[in-house]
């Protein structure tokens, strides 16, 4: 790809004047042009083709046949399957989300002042971020194991029996709702940016109020990160409801499709089964849902995100 | 803060020495417990970690005693030996190794050219693809995962690193969009006395923007070689062959043959080792980290 503008820059700068000016006005597309060419390829292209074949019954073997909306029929009323994989990602989301931005804003707030030593904590709480993957989702499987597991025998010390996490229909899924809140680091960091750039001016001016520090948080700290927190929530509701490595380590959908993640099921039906036109389908629903929760969050958030520039215009 | 210490100054308690004001003790009494809370936070944040490791140095009684001891007996470093050599993993390291080194390089490539075309240079529809690359970041990767892995399928590149590493040469909009904002923070006038001086738009994205840009230049490659090593899902679609494995494949393979035997020491072993370089890197390059966090420029 980088050899393409080189012969045409060679004699761009010996060219006559007509030359030059008409190469300054293309060589902007030969800068973009890998990334152009690999976002028609590998993304505009497999996302229209995508739709195409959510219509079409194909297991790669036999030539496509054209079955309309039989898939998106199927799904809905006669896959209990994927509704409880649907119903299990939302389930994880509802409560993954709030926690998780909680906690990270909890400890960016924490962390956000001057003590020495306190840039410590900041790569401590990061580590999990950069380590997350098939290697922590094991630690995680042992540290959920009934008889051995970490957290059984941390809570035997108080003198109750762990549940069965991973084993449970009942507590699989609170175990992953626990094991995601670990990795909050990287929200963490994206919050304490946020919170530099808060101005100083306006916790003084407060302060001359006569507010508390309560007060600060709830008038001042919030409103000015508010389009922080509204773009880490999208971020992560999207992050959420594509949730697989997890599951395919720790539990690999079970206990009796407990843990059924929704893009789990997805792998399933396309790589496993082959049901290439059904896995399609399913993938253009997560793409609706995604884009309806993303434009229902925007529009709600004119009542609550609060943008500092907004009231000099 | 300077009227109120003052407006204290005046009032404050004879049997106090001076200096130690009540607002001042109460400060100083509420930054120990943030830092009694913040230390607290820490430890139970990493027993997980410390907890893995400890595992992977201890004997499979030791493990299955309870209660359990924290720490090992004798430390097991055989462990890791045993784990490591049980399975190809020393090849399935160098594959994760390769594939990630490619990544790196083709993202570099192809996303500071892309970064300095949407930065610096002029075309028509300049701004409307920007907008196209903006909101191609908010698509799913698996809406478009089916008809990539059928073209890739039909390229017959199934069972090789083709589709893992050819697309990082194609750009990622994530960190085209981080490099397009770092470019636009450096000064004008250098692209301006460069053209002066007969520099073309190659030399000057080459010798001026690029040496200038190593702080962005770094976070990507520190994303890059994150998502690269920890990536499951891709490595899950493409490779079948036991040789042809990454990391984070085989250890998922690992844990299948670990059931069987339950050598939970074993699996630790296994898991802390795939981690090492992913240490490694993070604590060298930690600050980039969190500085690609703040180029992105949430703030607008």
């Amino acid at each position: 790809m980088t050899s393409q503008p080189q012969p045409a820059v060679h004699h761009a700068g010996k060219a006559s004047f007509f030359g030059w000016w008409r190469w300054r006005r293309i060589e902007g597309y030969l800068f973009i042009a890998p990334w152009l060419i690999g976002f028609v390829a590998f993304v505009l292209g497999p996302f229209l083709a995508s739709f195409f074949l959510s219509f079409a019954d194909w297991n790669l073997v036999r030539p496509p046949t054209w079955v309309g909306l039989e898939h998106y029929r199927t799904m809905f009323t006669n896959d209990p399957k994927y509704i409880k994989s649907f119903v299990n990602t939302v389930y994880f989301t509802v409560f993954h989300v709030p926690l998780i931005l909680v906690v990270a804003l909890f400890i960016a707030l924490l962390l956000n002042r001057q003590l020495p030593g306190i840039g410590v904590f900041r790569t401590l709480f990061y580590l999990p971020s950069v380590t997350a993957g098939v290697a922590t989702a094991i630690l995680w499987r042992f540290i959920f194991n009934y008889h051995y597991g970490l957290l059984n025998q941390a809570i035997g010390l108080v003198g109750i029996e762990g549940p069965n996490w991973l084993g449970s229909t009942k507590w699989a899924m609170p175990a992953f709702i626990i094991m995601s809140t670990w990795g909050f680091g990287s929200l963490m960091v994206l919050y304490l940016a946020g919170l530099q750039g808060v101005p100083r001016e306006l916790y003084e001016a407060a302060e001359i109020d006569g507010a508390t520090a309560w007060d600060k948080l709830l008038n001042v700290t919030i409103p000015m990160m508010s389009p922080v927190i509204f773009f880490t929530m999208i971020m992560t509701i999207i992050g959420s409801f594509q949730i697989f490595t997890a599951a395919f380590v720790m539990t690999e959908g079970g206990p009796a499709d407990a843990t059924l993640f929704y893009i789990l099921y997805l792998y399933r039906s396309a790589f496993q089964w082959l049901r290439i036109g059904y896995a399609s389908a399913m993938a253009w629903i997560l793409f609706l849902v995604i884009l309806a929760l993303t434009l229902i969050q925007l529009k709600l958030s004119r009542r609550w995100v609060f943008y500092a520039g907004e009231e000099l215009a | 803060m300077e009227v109120e210490q003052g407006a204290v100054r005046s009032s404050g308690s004879l049997l106090s020495p001076p200096g130690w004001r009540w607002p001042q003790v109460r400060a100083l009494l509420f930054n120990a417990f943030l830092y009694l809370l913040i230390v607290a936070g820490g430890i139970v944040f990493l027993i997980p970690f410390v907890w893995m490791v400890s595992t992977s140095l201890k004997t499979l009684p030791e493990i299955q005693r309870i209660p359990q001891p924290l720490l090992p007996e004798v430390i097991r470093w055989d462990n890791y030996w045993v784990a490591w050599t049980s399975l190809p993993f020393t090849r399935w390291f160098f594959n994760t190794a390769f594939i990630t080194v490619v990544n790196i390089f083709g993202t570099l490539l192809s996303c500071s050219l892309a970064a300095y075309g949407f930065a610096y240079t002029r075309f028509r529809g300049r701004n409307f693809l920007f907008v196209v690359l903006l909101s191609s970041m908010m698509l799913p990767y698996h809406v478009r995962l089916i008809p990539t892995f059928l073209i890739f399928n039909h390229l017959g590149w199934i069972n090789t690193f083709l589709p893992l590493t050819v697309p990082a040469f194609f750009g990622t909009a994530f960190y085209i969009f981080l490099l397009r904002q770092f470019f636009l923070t450096l000064p004008k006038e250098l692209d301006d006395a460069a053209r002066i001086d007969g520099c073309n738009s190659l030399n000057i994205y080459w010798r001026i923007v690029m040496p200038l840009s190593k702080p962005a230049l770094a976070a990507v490659t520190a994303f890059t070689f994150i998502d690269s090593w920890n990536d499951f899902l891709g490595p899950l679609i493409y490779l079948r062959q036991d040789s042809r494995l990454t990391l984070s494949l085989g250890l998922r393979m690992f844990l299948d043959f670990q059931e069987g035997t339950g050598d939970l020491h074993l699996m630790m072993a296994a898991s802390v080792a795939t981690l090492i370089p992913i240490l490694i890197v993070f604590f060298f390059a930690q600050k980039h980290f969190v500085e690609g966090v703040t180029f992105t420029g949430l703030k607008g």
